[in-house]
């Protein structure tokens, strides 16, 4: 190979929330750091100001933020055997096409995972019993919430996150959730004004005796100053939020918090538009060298390092592992190996409603403006006498007033086109009401990942196929959730209900409303049953590290951003605190 | 010399490290101090010169009679073409929607297959070519039929034509999902009448102004804390509309 570049101590592939969270730790401690990221240098000034940004047809339509799955897709089946296709056109999947990765482009929802999600295995067997474990392949994280807590603290403090605590150290807080785990101190910004659609929510559910709370946001209530001096300003509920960039500095993304202090350190360099093929081990196979890439010209390098970070979106995290050949492939049918174990989705309904002659102005919007209640989230009610496990978020939200997202939002029967549509349209764009299920999602032995047999991306190389369907468990939660939602939506008023469980009908990527995919390559305390150990470091090559929702072993009823963002810390943390002074295992496998 | 150039340039001045010769990479050091929008990232209006870039006249009969059944004139608003959804297709596909750039056309397609996995048809062709073979097939399928050309048919005629479709119950033959074609022209003409004017159709904001969406406006704070009340904003749009 002849492009061979400039050792460095760390090399990160992908520069979205994780890589750069984790790049601005290693970057601060001395170390020589290069990232590698495929998508081309973005920022809100030349990208997406308010001259560019409130345009729904090319962002949210047309999805130009995005990873085009001519650059690369995935393949899916629902059984093992079925011949997996590939997803062609745009889907639920969402996946960040820029430096700032798909952090540039969500909706911001910012929630710390509860304690019982990092140790379902642990205290389900003990609250229940192992008989409610059945079919079910669940395991802890490794890692629990009280070692989490100062990790979550530094992301939000870099994010800038909005909100109201319920719980400080110990203390419940009134306005907050509850049942959150214990914070040491509030949120960094006050919490989002309500919507009139989210104040009729709050006030339903607490009539209902359920405990409302206004979620955490990465869209901040005011102007701030991050620790890392990066100034934010205060979002405008403008509406324009998730599948678009912010114009206002007001969104948490790497762009608007954290490149600005990183790409200043003359320790960091930024190869963008460029990918990364897959990590190259050494000869006796127990690390890793170095990363090949190809730029988008189609010349091959090589960056060596010493430590290599797998910083992609979770599907590529798993990918990249499986080209490098790290690991074992699991295989469903014998149980064995570790990459690609545990793939999972987010298991979601949604409930709307219709209120006679209202004006909800859906224009007035977040990414991450909603309500919630977590009476039915996790393990926060009592599961002895039902046939699941976890739960789900319930939340009346204030996202969008999208028009053309929007068009199917109209009374129930009513025809899809002709003066019928254009009737209830004119009519139902202001009068809905929706409220969304966000739930847990268990892993079972048949739902996994692998290279697929048939189907290549622009590079020639496999593209990942993916197995799954819903789980009995999971559907069961679905249906006990949604049954609560629809109880709220009654209570505010709501009529002409429309129930989406999405759990009815197999799972196919185009019907999904969440980009929500996790595990593949899961953290644990046991190296037969996950890939990664609880500092996300390979137990088959010490010096990488693959950081993401990959790591996730089950999901939580929450938006999975800021745990992976907690996570990276942590890992980064270990790197240049201990790793680098004594390069082998930081865990006894 | 463009925004990427430059920051091509840049980094390779900048550059501190060995690169060898040939390498590509688009090297960064230090934060870019371009403020000029990113060519890419420009607002790409549609042409408004009045020509068609891609649909014939004869096509555009045939889609603006399919169209005007999707959504008629009626007291809520203009119809399809009357808002422009003719020349707003027209721009859309003649760019890099029509091409499918986005998209994964790579074979082998396994048409049943993938329709029942996925719960919807997928295809190889681009949008553009939908189009062509879609409109030629309605139009063979009225001559044949109906003894006409698709757009002189009665109005109710092609309200029925759209419901066998809709329904995936009209034959139009193997290479045509009549089902997958009425899904493609429902949602163009939809985006055609919602989306910014700039692209041509949503004429004189008339869709927005259908249902009380405000347009390209920025910042609701002055408003949030009025709640359940008839804002009357007027829409704004991110060009001067004509």
């Amino acid at each position: 190979m002849s492009n061979v570049r400039k050792r460095a101590d760390v090399v990160i592939c992908g520069l979205g929330w994780a890589g750069s969270v984790m790049a601005e730790e290693l970057t601060r401690a001395g170390l020589e750091v290069v990232a590698i990221e495929r998508g081309a240098w973005r920022d809100t000034s030349t990208d997406f100001p308010p001259a560019v940004d409130p345009d729904e047809l090319r962002w949210t339509t047309r999805r130009e933020l995005l990873q085009p799955m001519s650059v690369e897709t995935t393949t899916f089946r629902n059984r093992l055997d079925q011949q997996a296709a590939p997803v062609r056109n745009w889907s639920a999947f969402q996946y960040g096409w820029n430096v700032g990765g798909a952090g540039a482009h969500w909706a911001g929802m910012s929630w710390r995972f509860s304690p019982w999600d990092f140790e379902v295995a642990t205290q389900t067997r003990e609250r229940y019993g192992a008989a409610k474990m059945k079919g079910l392949q669940l395991q802890d994280w490794g890692v629990t919430y009280d070692e989490m807590a100062p990790y979550y603290d530094r992301f939000e403090r870099i994010a800038g996150t909005s909100g109201i605590a319920g719980n400080i150290n110990g203390q419940i807080h009134p306005g907050g959730n509850p049942f959150e785990g214990p914070r040491s101190r509030e949120y960094p910004t006050p919490p989002l004004k309500d919507t009139h659609w989210m104040r009729t929510f709050r006030d339903a559910s607490t009539r209902l005796g359920h405990h409302p709370f206004t979620i955490p946001a990465g869209n901040i209530s005011q102007a701030f100053v991050n620790p890392l001096g990066v100034t934010m300003g205060p979002c405008t509920y403008c509406g324009f939020c998730d599948f678009h960039g912010c114009g206002n500095f007001s969104k948490s993304s790497p762009q608007a918090c954290i490149l600005p202090a990183l790409m200043r350190r003359p320790n960091f360099t930024l190869l963008s538009e460029t990918e990364v093929l897959h990590a190259v081990k050494h000869d006796d196979g127990k690390t890793v060298k170095g990363v090949k890439f190809i730029t988008k010209e189609g010349v091959e390098g090589f960056q060596p390092a010493d430590v290599v970070c797998i910083t992609a979106y979770q599907m590529d995290n798993v990918r990249l592992m499986l080209l490098s050949r790290v690991g074992e492939q699991y295989d469903p049918r014998t149980g064995r190996g570790t990459v690609g174990r545990n793939y999972n989705y987010q298991t979601c309904s949604t409930v709307t409603g219709f209120f006679d002659d209202s004006y909800m102005n859906p224009f007035i919007g977040g990414g991450a403006l909603a309500v919630q209640i977590d009476d039915f989230n996790g393990d926060n009610f009592d599961h002895s006498n039902l046939d699941f496990i976890g739960g789900a978020g319930i939340m009346g939200y204030s996202t969008n007033g999208r028009p053309i997202q929007n068009a199917n939002t109209v009374r129930p029967g009513t025809k899809r086109w002709g003066s019928e549509w254009k009737k209830a349209y004119a009519r139902d764009y202001q009068q809905s009401g929706g409220i969304f299920c966000q739930g847990t999602s268990m892993p079972v032995r048949e739902a996994y990942l692998d290279l697929d047999p048939t189907y290549k991306d622009r590079h020639g190389q496999p593209l990942l196929r993916l197995t799954f369907d819903w789980n009995r468990n999971d559907t069961n939660m679905l249906d006990y959730v949604t049954e609560r939602a629809v109880r709220i939506m009654k209570e505010a008023g709501g009529r002409d209900i429309i129930v989406d469980n999405q759990g009815e009908q197999s799972w196919n990527p185009y019907m999904q409303h969440s980009s929500h995919t996790i595990g593949g390559a899961v953290m644990g305390a046991d190296p037969t049953t996950s890939a990664i150990n609880p500092y996300l470091q390979s137990w088959d090559a010490h010096n990488l590290f693959v950081v993401g929702a990959s790591a996730f072993p089950n999901n939580g009823g929450y938006n999975p951003t800021v745990t992976v963002g907690a996570l990276a810390i942590r890992a980064a943390r270990a790197i240049h605190e201990t790793y680098f002074n004594n390069p082998g295992a930081l865990v006894k496998g | 010399m463009n925004r990427r150039e430059a920051l091509f340039s840049l980094g390779t001045i900048a550059a501190s490290l060995a690169v060898a010769p040939g390498l590509g990479a688009v090297e960064l050091k230090g934060v870019p101090h371009d403020t000029q929008l990113s060519d890419d990232h420009m607002p790409q209006p549609a042409i408004r010169s009045g020509g068609f870039l891609v649909l014939s006249e004869a096509e555009r009969r045939t889609l603006g009679a399919l169209y005007d059944r999707l959504l008629p004139a009626d007291e809520y608003g203009p119809s399809a073409t009357e808002a422009g959804c003719l020349e707003f297709i027209d721009s859309q596909l003649a760019g890099h929607y029509g091409a499918g750039k986005a998209l994964y056309l790579e074979g082998p397609i396994r048409p049943e297959s993938e329709l029942q996995l996925m719960g919807t048809a997928q295809f190889l062709a681009s949008p553009l070519e939908r189009y062509r073979s879609g409109l030629a097939a309605l139009e063979a399928y009225a001559q044949r039929v109906d003894g006409q050309h698709l757009a002189d048919l009665p109005a109710e005629r092609i309200d029925a034509l759209l419901g066998e479709m809709e329904a995936g119950r009209l034959d139009l033959g193997q290479a045509i999902n009549s089902k997958g074609l009425f899904e493609l022209l429902l949602q163009n003409v939809r985006e055609g009448y919602l989306a910014d004017p700039m692209y041509g159709g949503n004429r004189n904001m008339a869709g927005w102004k259908m249902i009380g969406f405000p347009g390209a406006r920025y910042d609701y704070r002055p408003y949030i804390d009025r709640r359940g009340e008839n804002l009357r904003l007027i829409p704004v749009s991110l060009i001067p509309a004509d």
